[in-house]
């Protein structure tokens, strides 16, 4: 009975997805404020079945309801209780019912949160966001049904996978969909704004809180996969560049252009064909990493979907909305006026330039993720391009653009005098230069990637604490300065940290395989590992042999781990779980590989020291709490009244 | 600066921009690219000798031979029409078992014997790597077709 609530509250929420999209775009169209208003009830009528829908599934879930083919297959009676909820989202059709809840989740949003904007911009946004929706929640009923019935049920479902089971597991996903989707917003403000033609400043002041938010959802989404990677995997690594890294890491890059040029739209009224196209690329840039990893075209633990009407239907939906968007775009760009002029080195130039650096970086990672699938396609072999490829590509395409990062901020819209800038900077230059080339002698000798990953890290550093002084000599007061600076400013020292981590980590990083009896020990950067041996261990679905081993330095213990080798009792499947010791400065990593005898007192251990790697967290945690401070800068909400006068002038003058 | 510098400026840049970035993609391209081979294609000499490429197919059933010091392994790949004997160094993925699929990245040496450098883990116990999938596929249809012995 209740799968059968869910699958028609989703069917529910399909009828209303369509009157949210039909009804309001018409009355847009010919001003009728009736049809107009029925934009946000709709928009909150969606959202509400989808939540019920959704309750739905996770009460199949968690009273282990066979019978439902989605549970049959995703869950086990032995399933811990928070599992079972997570497992609502591990499967395909199950996540992609969460993309459809976010989206309308999003779309609800816009309908609380747009009082001040004009009616006829609600209507049009949130209709383009019922567009979407009617696509996936198709989509979802006609391919993916997570209701779907399994008579007679089997004894007992095949369990999730064991890799899933993991608590980083259970926010990654909703959060990385909440960054996907929420590109959907900023998707929509922008056709909204090529349908009606009013593209001005107020336009990109109205997407950019949205926008920003979705960002940091993305790069909270982003961050909290490659944590788990680090932890879950057994290999210590924290990016692999596997394509379904990369499915999320391009939106990331072309979102990360779009918060940049948006503000350049805002401010300067510059660049706003450019941001719209953006704002397109960046929402089809979800679309195409929702088809990659939701199509099976990709073959890695987040591939579900082998069904090729599966695939065929996200492709053609892709092919709609892009096609859709880009005849759009060239139809009504060209009448867009362009803004004040600038100068060669200006505020503009350097995000003209970060967004160029960005968009390379991200055609190269698209190049490098869909050739190998074109050539498989169109059947001229099998080729990988792995981490190599990239690294080669990323470091020197990002490293000027960290450059110009230390630069851009500090420098004045329109145009900034050189010698000027030059006297600015020269300390921070020389602290940065000299530090680069010396840290690495205090280490292990000299390192150019090294050299140029501190430098890097302590000119950003010093760039954003210039950016403070700068504006309390002129007056200001820590407290007085607006949220958008203070979200840029931590933001920017947050990459800084993130990049000194990621260069400490991945330079100076140790580990080593060693075949260890009981009683035996081994040491890696002065730390002394003796392990100690194994033990059984059950847990509540699996059974592990759980071993101990002790880490010393100087004589001294300093911590006891307990990594396992699990064996999960639905699937037969084996499982390293390591253990780490976590600290500010070091982790130390320890995992079990295999027996090598049959008694088992012998094994396989891996050790690793990685030093920093804490780092890149904290740094990417400061991007994250950056994005949403500067999303909730008073002046999104305030001074938008005033501004709706002129920006109407506007309207009616273009 | 006027209007038309300024679009002067944007694609200036944009070109520059797009010029490095396609001389650095080329170049990492052609240096980083790896390409699979099914032992097949390795017993007709087709793989290079002077380069990574990798392999895939069945770890043969017995094959798995572990030497003194534990941790390096001998296994052979196995498309069921040709064979490469493997040597790897180091802790082998979960997943890896006689008779599943498996796709090793590494050189073969003038011995015939293929060094490999990295053995891929897989997330699923029930999932064929692809470039597995294909090795066997294409032994099959080779077997299928008549082909003379070389």
């Amino acid at each position: 009975m209740i799968p059968e609530l869910g699958h028609f509250a989703i069917i529910i929420a399909l009828l209303l997805a369509i009157t949210q999209a039909v009804l309001p775009l018409v009355g847009a169209q010919r001003g009728n404020l009736t049809l107009m208003a029925v934009a946000r009830p709709a928009a909150q009528g969606q959202f509400v079945f989808l939540i019920i829908a959704y309750a739905c599934l996770v009460y199949s879930f968690l009273v282990n309801d066979f019978t439902v083919e989605n549970v049959a297959r995703n869950s086990f009676s032995q399933l811990p209780e928070v599992y079972r909820i997570t497992a609502s989202w591990g499967s395909h059709e199950g996540s992609l019912l969460v993309w459809v809840l976010m989206l309308a989740f999003w779309g609800a949003a816009v309908s609380v949160f747009s009082r001040h904007l004009p009616d006829d911009m609600v209507a049009r946004v949130i209709g383009v966001m019922g567009l979407i929706s009617i696509g996936f929640i198709a989509f979802l009923l006609l391919t993916s049904n997570p209701f779907d019935r399994m008579i007679p049920p089997p004894p007992d479902g095949r369990d999730m996978n064991p890799l899933l089971q993991d608590w980083g597991m259970i926010i990654h996903p909703p959060m990385l969909y909440m960054g996907y989707v929420g590109f959907a917003v900023a998707f929509s403000f922008a056709i909204a704004a090529l349908i009606s033609g009013r593209l001005d400043a107020a336009w990109a002041r109205w997407s950019r809180p949205w926008t920003t938010v979705a960002w940091a959802f993305l790069t909270l989404g982003i961050v909290l996969g490659s944590w788990w990677a680090y932890r879950e995997l057994g290999w210590g690594g924290w990016w692999f560049w596997d394509p379904t890294e990369n499915a999320s890491f391009m939106p990331w890059l072309a979102g990360t252009a779009l918060i940049h040029s948006l503000a350049v739209s805002e401010k300067r009224g510059a660049f706003k064909a450019w941001t719209v196209l953006l704002a397109l690329t960046t929402f089809s840039l979800s679309l195409l990493g929702t088809f990659l990893v939701r199509s099976g075209v990709l073959s890695s633990v987040h591939a579900f979907a082998t069904d090729p009407a599966r695939g065929a239907f996200i492709l053609g939906f892709l092919a709609v909305v892009i096609g859709g968007s880009l005849i759009l775009y060239a139809w009504r760009a060209p009448k867009m006026v362009t803004g004040g002029a600038f100068n060669w080195f200006s505020r503009e130039a350097m995000l003209l330039a970060n967004n160029v650096v960005l968009l390379a970086a991200m055609g190269a990672v698209l190049l490098g993720t869909l050739y190998p699938l074109l050539m498989d396609a169109l059947g001229m072999g099998k080729i990988s391009v792995g981490p190599p490829y990239f690294n080669a590509v990323f470091v020197p395409l990002m490293a000027p653009a960290l450059f110009l990062l230390g630069v851009g901020p500090l420098t004045r819209w329109k145009g900034e005098s050189l010698p000027d800038m030059v006297t600015r900077l020269k300390w921070a230059l020389a602290v940065a230069v000299v530090t680069g080339f010396a840290l690495p002698f205090t280490l292990e000798g000299f390192n150019p990637w090294a050299t140029l990953g501190f430098f890097l890290a302590i000119w950003i550093t010093l760039s954003v604490l210039i950016g403070f002084r700068e504006r309390l000599k002129h007056g200001a007061r820590l407290s007085s300065l607006p949220r958008t600076f203070w979200g840029m400013q931590l933001a920017h020292f947050g990459l800084a940290w993130g990049i000194a981590g990621m260069t400490l980590v991945a330079n100076y990083e140790q580990e080593k395989d060693v075949r260890m009896n009981v009683g035996d020990h081994t040491t890696l950067a002065g730390y002394t590992f003796t392990f100690k041996g194994t033990t059984e261990h059950d847990g509540p679905n699996y059974r592990a042999a759980r071993g101990t081993v002790e880490v010393s330095r100087d004589g001294k213990l300093l911590n006891t781990l307990h990594p396992e080798k699990r064996i999960y009792n639905a699937s037969g499947m084996p499982m390293t779980e390591a253990a780490v010791d976590y600290s500010f400065t070091s982790d130390i990593y320890v995992a079990l590989g295999e027996p090598l005898d049959d008694e088992a007192k012998t094994w396989a251990v891996r050790v690793y020291h990685k030093p920093f790697i804490n780092w890149m967290w904290y740094g990417a945690t400061l991007m994250i709490l950056g994005g949403f401070l500067a999303a909730s800068d008073r002046r999104y909400r305030i001074a938008v009244k005033k501004l709706e006068a002129p920006a109407g002038a506007v309207a009616r003058g273009a | 600066m006027k209007s038309r510098h300024k679009k002067l400026l944007v694609i200036v840049l944009g070109v520059v921009g797009l010029g490095i970035a396609a001389a650095l993609i080329l170049n990492a391209f052609q240096s980083n690219l790896v390409f699979f081979f099914s032992p097949s294609d390795v017993a007709a000499g087709k793989a290079p000798t002077n380069r990574a490429f990798r392999i895939g197919g069945l770890v043969e059933d017995g094959s798995v031979k572990r030497e003194g010091d534990g941790l390096t392994t001998r296994f052979i790949v196995t498309d069921t029409a040709k064979t490469i004997p493997v040597i790897y160094t180091g802790i082998l993925p979960d997943l890896f078992k006689e008779g599943k699929g498996v796709v090793a990245e590494g050189r073969i040496g003038e011995d015939g014997l293929f060094n490999a450098s990295q053995v891929l883990a897989k997330h699923d116990e029930n999932y064929m790597p692809p470039e597995a999938a294909h090795a066997l596929e294409q032994a099959a249809k080779a077997q299928q077709t008549v082909v003379p012995p070389q």
